[in-house]
């Protein structure tokens, strides 16, 4: 099972948590108080309205007589009027706050995954993320701006209803009261059995949903192997359950309302039996029964109210809990106080104060073992000389892109030191050294924008000039000058719009457009159209010329023209030397060659696009 | 009105329990009138003496008697007891009534569309955008669900009370039954046409959201360029631009929905206080009594909230017109069909293309005209650059493209007029990419025949060289696949995928390049036991490794769609032309030693 799945948290109401997410938000502190006392105001004033007819009743009508009509027709309207700003204004204001909070924690949030170091990417997903960014952000603004006020009326409301009530008749008043805490009780166990049920539900539509991708997925292979009838089959038993589920979940909550009306009304004709005897008697008058009536009905709603915002606020607590965990979570590396002080912060950082890198680098006894304890790299020491090119080889998953990650300082050695021109690496701050950085994926990653957006990401203050050359430099120039727009051309979300040989020359003219002393490029092994293809290889040999490079290396030419070729197997370095010496040895090296290499190089020739 | 008809139409099969539960709603909401008339009963007629005011009350005294009731006033409350519990009933019937009307719809809705998208060509799938469609055979149905189950029978209840209750107040007194209702037009239409607003504004408000969320995504799948090119303070401003657009839009649509409370409310209660202002009135006058401006009153607070909320209801409709139509598009593409009449016979025969032609639907040739014999039996060998139309030939044997031009024998038969299923279930064709899904290897390998003998999977899976590594797993060939499982790499999901293949009889078998992630070695060994079993089988190996390819009984050299060179190894590599070039590279090493 993936650490990363659904886990069902603790569902008991955890206060330490929810006063982290306050002390998260608490910029919005005034907007709470305020939406506090707009719903007291608002709970008064709907406590005010049944009284009107109530004295309606015992003025105008029993007494017989329209005086004061006017007088009482102003204040009703006041009064409503005075309603319906408070709603004008809760519904505006708790809005506010609920937009407010959410766009703090994704500000948090995406300013921390700024910060955070590679291993917290390399273990969690994107879609989590995302969950915790979107989904559960705007959750948390829900329950907070919304559940959590609403909790402050439905308890004013109930406050200021028991206390009119009671100045009227304590009796009745204990009869209503009476009826109440079954009715809270009954409430919470139904929603916990609904709770319980909602999440089967929501288990069985996962297990739907996936069904139908794996069902889309897997249409070419159903079709080979004609099991379209068996896969049906299987996927009416998925639906057939989650029938029944739902059946029985609207069973459940069927039953609910019911027996909530049912409880409402029992204490309805509690009162009208009491009451009534009273009004016989004279004891009280008809309009305090009908205001005892309104009364009795309106309390079911806040009572409901809460039973109904415990169980959001509980399920909201998976949110929270997630949300904080993100934000909360501190990054692997970090530079010291001391670093930042000089070079600055990622967020914020002092280019001015920074040293210019020759682009000599030193493992120095190197260790360095994930945080799962698999260890990698061991008592390791290499010494590249600046303007050195160096190709890394091996199968996939070796561990080629540990080291890279250990030059770009995206992981740390944990053991031994990096050095870079003679000092540790952790004396600079992180976004020293990689602004001194190229880097070139295998699969490059553009942004949605135009052409010359993406390539001046090397260089925010980069004029046209520079971005045309540096476009030149790399060969892009032509195909980029063949398109409709030009340098204007918007590529698409991740570059969808342009081929991926293309997107590859867009990426080397972004980063040297940096022009950086330190080049690490992951050579591509996908298919690219012979042209481009050739003026890859062209700008690969430019844009390495004078750089300490660490490549990746998939191509026979790249391998062959390196100054160093590591071989790794395993995490660790098996081999290292030039091409010829390596072949020579007949050892592990020959063997990915003849067999890795030859193999991509021909599939290369044979996928070419025509 | 479509969208009431398309409705409609979904209830096919379940109308009978709609029937009933209408039937349930209809008493419910009778029923649900009654308390405020017992009230107002025991308040004019039983505590006060005044005349009665409608049949009802009448009825009521009938019953009860007026004296009965003055002296016993615990019957109101039995009575109110009573009737709600019956109430109750109902209501919780109705519910479950529907409950099964809708989850029977639902069900059905799932399975006619997870039936179709199987029965979709091939074609269909290829160009097919995976995610998009799931999007669409899961939320658009969950939309429609949350429409049937929960506004459509608000809707129902809503116009039943409304007019029920309007006949009854309009029985007690005319003139404030109009002032009563005067509002709930307005009330309605009002609701109809800001909630329509709100709808384009919130579909707005998901395109920014979208925009947001974008940014964010782009941001972590880019996140080593961003770290790499220390962009963390550009992109922090990036993401901030757009997060203060989409507070800034939330906070205006809020004002406006608080602006739309504030007014309907205002109109609401002021409804309201006209009943109280005019119903005193009224009684003043003598023309009602209490209990009767009581029940005005709480009419009108049953009425005037569910009418505001049916223009609500209203509104959304678009939206499920939106996902019906999202799911009738994928119901309208055209199934796959077998060719009435089809034959099943042996396939045990030549193989012979004759100046077939095919092209996609973009018109770009792949075949073109294309010839070549495969004997019965043979083991042919096809190396080719991709769009040569090497798996095109697959693709049409299996019937899962049909060829246009030409003719495609297989012994006598033409293969247009053989039947699909016998084709599929008689080729065996192990693809480039193929799928394992996600259950255990033992099941996923049990696929392709209906029974297969514990041998049979053994002698399988040793074939393709996957028993070794299968046995390694914790639990064998009970393991897991997929998501919720281990993830096999490709050389081992190409070895199972053979395995699955080689279970059934075929009388051809293809591998479309679907050795390609194993190393040579295995290649070989693989090779090597499935001449022995399948010696006598014609057998179709496309692949782009000259070793794979050379110890074929033929090799077919395909370019641009047409065989352009055939031959045996030695015979290729005697000459010039794509065979020898991809040669050369790939013993290019050997040259390069023997030149030390």
């Amino acid at each position: 099972m993936n650490e990363f799945e659904d886990q069902e948290y603790s569902s008991d109401f955890e206060l330490g948590l929810w006063k982290r997410l306050f002390y998260h938000i608490r910029e919005h502190k005034k907007l709470i108080f305020k939406i506090m006392f707009l719903f007291i105001l608002l709970a008064v004033v709907e406590t005010a309205l049944p009284m009107f007819s109530a004295f309606a009743i015992d003025n105008f009508i029993v007494g017989g007589t329209l005086e004061g009509l006017p007088q009482f027709i102003a204040l009703y309207f006041v009064v409503i009027l005075a309603f319906c700003s408070l709603v004008f204004g809760f519904v505006l204001t708790a809005g506010k706050l609920e937009t407010s909070i959410v766009h703090t924690i994704r500000r948090k949030g995406f300013e921390k995954l700024q910060q955070l170091s590679y291993s917290f990417y390399d273990t969690t997903p994107v879609g989590y993320i995302m969950a915790r960014m979107t989904s559960d952000a705007q959750r948390l603004g829900d329950t907070v701006a919304w559940a959590m006020m609403e909790l402050v009326w439905s308890l004013a409301m109930m406050l200021f209803m028991i206390i009119v009530m009671l100045v009227i008749s304590p009796f009745l008043t204990m009869i209503v009261l009476a009826v109440m805490p079954l009715l809270f009780i009954i409430t919470i166990l139904f929603r916990k059995i609904m709770l319980k049920n909602q999440r089967l539900i929501r288990k069985q539509n996962s297990k739907i949903t996936a069904a139908i991708a794996e069902g889309i997925n897997a249409a070419r292979t159903t079709k080979t192997l004609i099991r379209e009838s068996k896969n049906f089959e299987e996927f009416d038993g998925l639906t057939t359950k989650m029938k029944r589920l739902s059946v029985r979940a609207a069973v459940i909550s069927a039953a609910f309302y019911p027996i909530i009306v049912l409880i409402a009304n029992v204490a309805v004709g509690l009162v009208v039996w009491n009451a009534g005897g009273q009004v016989l008697v004279d004891q009280i008058s008809l309009g305090t029964m009908s205001l005892f009536l309104n009364f009795t009905m309106l309390m079911f709603e806040p009572i409901m109210q809460m039973a109904r915002v415990f169980s959001e606020i509980q399920s909201a607590q998976a949110s929270a809990e997630r949300t904080i965990g993100l934000i909360d979570t501190e990054p692997d590396i970090s530079d010291t106080p001391e670093v930042v002080e000089k070079y600055g912060s990622l967020l914020h950082p002092k280019p001015e104060n920074w040293p210019v890198l020759q682009g000599d680098i030193v493992f120095d006894n190197v260790s360095f073992s994930y945080k799962t304890g698999e260890q990698v790299l061991e008592n390791f020491n290499l010494h590249i000389k600046a303007g050195e090119k160096i190709a890394l080889v091996g199968e996939t998953g070796a561990g080629k892109s540990t080291i890279i990650n250990l030059v770009c300082h995206f992981y740390e050695p944990t053991g031994g030191r990096i050095l870079i021109d003679g000092v540790d690496y952790r004396k600079y701050s992180q976004i020293l050294l990689q602004s001194n950085l190229g880097y070139v994926l295998q699969t490059p990653h553009l942004f949605s924008g135009t052409i010359k957006e993406n390539i001046r990401y090397g260089k925010l203050e980069a004029t046209d000039e520079e971005v045309v050359e540096a476009a030149n430099t790399v060969n892009a120039h032509d195909f980029i000058s063949k398109l409709e727009h030009g340098f204007d051309t918007e590529v698409g979300e991740g570059g969808s719009k342009i081929s991926t040989g293309e997107k590859q020359l867009i990426s080397f003219a972004r980063a040297i457009l940096k022009n950086p002393k330190i080049f690490v490029l992951d050579e591509a092994t996908s298919s690219i159209d012979t042209v481009t293809e050739q003026l890859i290889q062209k700008a690969v040999d430019k844009v390495l010329k004078n750089r300490t490079s660490f490549i990746v290396a998939h191509r026979l030419s790249t391998i062959r023209s390196a100054d160093r070729i590591l071989v790794i197997k395993n995490g660790k370095i098996f081999e290292q030397g030039n091409h010829k010496e390596l072949i020579k040895k007949r050892g592990y090296y020959y063997d990915l060659y003849t067999t890795q290499f030859t193999k991509e190089e021909s599939e290369r020739i044979l996928n070419v696009a025509d | 009105m479509q969208t009431f008809k398309r409705l409609y139409k979904l209830t096919k099969g379940n109308r009978h329990l709609y029937l009933l539960a209408f039937l349930c709603i209809s008493i419910t909401v009778v029923i649900a009138l009654i308390p405020p008339l017992i009230i107002s009963f025991t308040l004019d007629n039983a505590i006060m003496g005044q005349e009665y005011t409608t049949f009802v009350h009448r009825i009521f005294a009938d019953i009860l008697g007026t004296e009965n009731v003055r002296n016993n006033l615990w019957i109101p409350l039995v009575a109110i007891v009573t009737i709600t519990l019956v109430r109750s009933l109902l209501g919780y019937t109705n519910n479950r009534l529907q409950a099964l009307a809708v989850e029977n719809i639902i069900r059905t809705m799932r399975n006619t569309i997870y039936d179709h998208l199987q029965k979709l060509p091939y074609s269909y799938h290829v160009k097919a955008q995976t995610g998009e469609l799931i999007q669409r055979a899961t939320s658009a149905v969950d939309n429609i669900r949350s429409f049937i189950a929960g506004q459509a029978s608000e809707m129902m209840r809503t116009v039943l009370l409304a007019t029920i209750a309007l006949v009854v107040l309009f029985n007690l007194h005319p003139t404030l039954a109009v002032i009563s209702s005067v509002a709930l037009p307005a009330m309605f239409v009002a609701s109809y046409i800001f909630n329509k607003r709100f709808k384009k504004a919130f579909l707005k408000q998901d395109e920014m959201e979208g925009e947001l969320f974008e940014t964010i995504q782009e941001n972590l799948s880019g996140v080593r360029v961003v770290r790499a090119f220390g962009r963390s303070a550009h992109e922090m401003e990036k993401f901030s631009k757009k997060n203060d657009k989409f507070r800034g839009f939330g906070q205006a649509l809020f004002r406006q929905r608080a602006i739309y409370w504030a007014c309907s409310d205002f109109v609401g209660l002021g409804q309201l206080a006209a009943i109280i202002v005019f119903g005193s009135h009224f009684a003043i006058q003598g023309e009602i009594t209490v209990g009767t401006l009581i029940i005005f009153t709480m009419y009108a607070n049953n009425l005037i909230w569910p009418v505001r909320n049916m223009g609500r209801i209203l509104a959304d409709m678009g939206r499920m017109g939106v996902s019906l139509d999202r799911i009738e598009n994928i119901l309208d593409e055209p199934q796959e069909t077998d060719t009435p009449g089809a034959i099943s016979p042996s396939l045990k025969e030549d193989i012979t293309f004759s100046g077939v032609h095919f092209s996609y639907e973009d018109n770009k040739k792949i075949l073109n005209d294309l010839d070549f014999t495969i004997k019965n039996g043979e083991t042919v060998a096809i190396l080719g650059s991709t769009g040569s139309g090497k798996s095109t030939i697959v693709h049409l044997l299996l019937r899962l493209y049909e060829y246009g031009e030409g003719s495609v024998k297989i012994g006598t038969n033409e293969l247009k007029n053989i039947s699909k299923s016998h084709l599929r279930k008689k080729i065996g064709l192990v693809l480039q990419e193929p799928f394992l899904y996600s259950k255990t290897i033992q099941q996923n390998l049990k696929m392709a025949k209906d029974t297969v003998l514990e041998r049979e999977i053994l002698a399988a899976t040793k074939t393709a060289k996957a028993h070794e590594f299968i046995e390694s797993f914790e639990k064998k060939y009970e393991t897991m696949l997929g998501e919720r499982g281990v993830t096999l790499s490709g050389g081992q999901r190409q070895r199972v995928a053979i395995a699955r293949t080689v279970i059934k009889d075929s009388d051809i078998l293809i591998f479309d390049d679907s050795l390609s992630a194993v190393d040579t070695e295995t290649d070989a060994q693989i090779r090597e036991a499935l001449k022995e079993k399948s010696e006598d089988t014609t057998t179709i190996i496309i692949s782009q490794r000259i070793s794979t390819l050379r110890e074929a009984g033929r090799i077919f050299v395909m370019e641009r769609g047409r065989i352009t060179d055939t031959g045996i190894h030695e015979e290729l590599i005697a000459r010039e032309g794509l065979y020898k070039k991809i040669w050369d590279i790939q013993t290019m090493l050997e040259d390069e030693l023997s030149n030390e």
